[in-house]
């Protein structure tokens, strides 16, 4: 299977083999570059998804491959962020942004003897999401939306080749939520990252991936694949265009179904 | 500001209220003083027997922060490696309940047999006393690092040791100093106890051999010290804890005790 991201006839229990199963026959393939969204009931193994694509959990059965290789230890070329944006609050915004710098290699050799141009580049990040000069601020003084953009900006400080968004806006308010929509879009559209986001939120996965991937419930599995191809750059005045509406219309009948 | 003034000028008046109203009701009550003596009558003691209650004080406090200091190394190292992994952390901590739930009072004797009577007993009972709450309390900060910020540094390839290093032990160390304030004061439990039963030296000994002698005012006085000591002590523990982890108490999720 090709593929930037493949997963085939994936089989995963996190109790080992013969406890209950979290995913099984979970086949999906992403490619390079693209915007890929996973949908569906809550339990049904989406950030399960996330970790056997990251090689934070490895297959029972079923092969996982990211970049051309089979995945047996955790991928490096991967950016996670989650709904909770767990910055260190000991650690200024800048601080927390560099973190993946001091564990992944080359950085991390070169992190104390090149500070000053890995400074820059956080700070470049954080302006483009809108935290310009936020930088020497600690995490309880920024507001949820803007601890989630510091979060990316954790993500994505290491250049990853791949980006993993696991329900990350879920806990903002419906403005914050699209605003960062936006952030999201541009930051794929500049730099063309491979970007997997898990949601609940249909519209947020209609209106930014090139594809959406409907998963089934308990044990998950592809029930349903939706190419999206509204053209780019998209707007959020999209957001209430018809064709936008029964798209979305059309996944939630899919969620349904997956559910029952 | 008033208000601020108030409160902190709020302690030493219920202080002195409470002297007061003890003064009073030894008067009022007409309380034999070999029953309950008079602050003024503690106040002389104090004066009377200085030599002795500075010695012995300076005893207790040496014998107690020897046991204190053994505890928070012990504690630290015990509590990184329990705290190190869930499985050590869950195998590890009924255990140490269990070791808890012993009175400490009961291994003074073994202590006595091992060792004589002393300094010694004194020092490793202050030392089994205080050191379980730094252990639960290091050890409960390494073992509830979110799991999803565990997987951001997995997936980068962080070890088990950069983990610990960049979060494990930051995040843990508001629990630590927050664990030592309830240490110390366990410390002079520990260290007055052993001595009242096995020493000849420390407040313990000391407001035994009162009580022997019926100077009553003076073993008030040696409540009086040891609740000087035990102040003190807390109060430097707390300012410790304020000045290595302020951000602790700005941000949320964070338990100190
Ligand atoms: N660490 C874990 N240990 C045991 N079971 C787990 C673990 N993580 C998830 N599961 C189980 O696997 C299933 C899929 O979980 P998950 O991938 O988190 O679902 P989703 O993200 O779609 O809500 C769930 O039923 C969940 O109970
Ligand atoms: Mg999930």
């Amino acid at each position: 299977m090709r593929g930037f991201v493949t997963l085939e006839g994936v089989r995963h229990a996190y109790g080992g083999a013969g406890t209950q199963l979290a995913v099984d026959n979970l086949t999906l393939a992403i490619e390079k570059g693209e915007f890929a969204a996973v949908v569906g009931p809550s339990g049904c193994g989406k950030s399960t998804l996330m970790k056997l694509a990251t090689g934070l959990q490895f297959p029972q059965n079923g092969v996982v491959t990211v970049a051309g290789e089979v995945v047996e230890k955790p991928v490096k070329i991967a950016g996670m962020a989650f709904q909770a944006p767990t910055l260190l609050p000991w650690r200024t915004t800048l601080d927390n942004v560099l973190l993946p710098l001091e564990i992944v290699e080359p950085h991390r050799k070169r992190i104390r003897r090149d500070r000053a141009a890995y400074r820059e580049r956080a700070e470049a990040l954080l302006a483009q999401v809108g935290l310009d000069g936020a930088g020497d601020k600690f995490p309880w003084e920024l507001s949820g939306g803007m601890q989630m953009r510091a979060s990316l900006c954790r993500a994505l400080v290491h250049e990853p080749q791949l980006l993993m968004l696991d329900e990350p806006f879920g806990a903002l308010d419906a403005f914050t939520r699209e605003e960062l929509w936006c952030v999201i879009r541009d930051i794929h559209a500049a730099s063309g990252v491979t970007i997997i986001l898990v949601t609940h939120d249909l519209r947020e996965a209609v209106f930014l991936a090139d594809r959406i991937f409907v998963m089934s419930a308990r044990p998950g599995h592809i029930l349903v694949e939706k190419q999206i191809d509204f053209p780019r750059p998209r707007d959020l005045e999209l957001t209430y265009a018809a064709p936008f509406q029964d798209m979305v219309h059309e996944l939630r009948g899919h969620i349904v179904e997956a559910r029952k | 500001m008033p208000t601020s003034l108030a409160i902190r000028a709020a302690p030493w008046v219920f202080v002195i209220g409470m002297l007061v109203v003890w003064q009073a009701a030894v008067a009022i009550f007409a309380i034999p003083p070999f029953v309950l003596p008079p602050p003024t009558a503690v106040a002389g003691a104090i004066v009377q027997y200085w030599n002795a209650i500075w010695y012995e004080s300076l005893f207790t406090l040496g014998t107690t922060m020897a046991g204190f200091l053994l505890a928070v190394g012990f504690g630290l190292a015990l509590g990184l490696f329990i705290g190190w992994s869930r499985t050590i952390y869950a195998g590890l901590y009924p255990l140490m309940i269990g070791f808890n739930a012993v009175p400490k009072v009961a291994v003074v004797p073994i202590l006595v047999l091992w060792f004589g009577i002393g300094a010694v007993p004194a020092i490793i009972t202050a030392f089994l006393i205080s050191f379980f709450p730094i252990v639960v309390n290091v050890a409960t900060g390494l073992a509830t690092i979110e799991p999803e910020l565990e997987d951001v540094l997995k997936a980068l390839g962080a070890s088990k040791l950069d983990i610990m290093r960049k979060v494990g032990i930051p995040r843990a160390l508001p629990y630590f100093f927050g664990s030592l304030k309830i240490a110390i004061t366990l410390a002079f439990v520990g260290s007055v106890i052993s001595e009242s039963i096995a020493s000849n030296h420390g407040i313990g000994n000391l407001m035994l051999q009162a009580q022997s002698q019926f100077k009553v005012p003076l073993i008030f006085a040696g409540l009086v010290v040891l609740a000087v000591e035990g102040i003190a002590m807390y109060a430097v523990m707390a300012w410790l804890e304020k000045r290595m982890t302020g951000w602790a108490h700005r941000s949320t999720g964070f338990a100190s005790s």
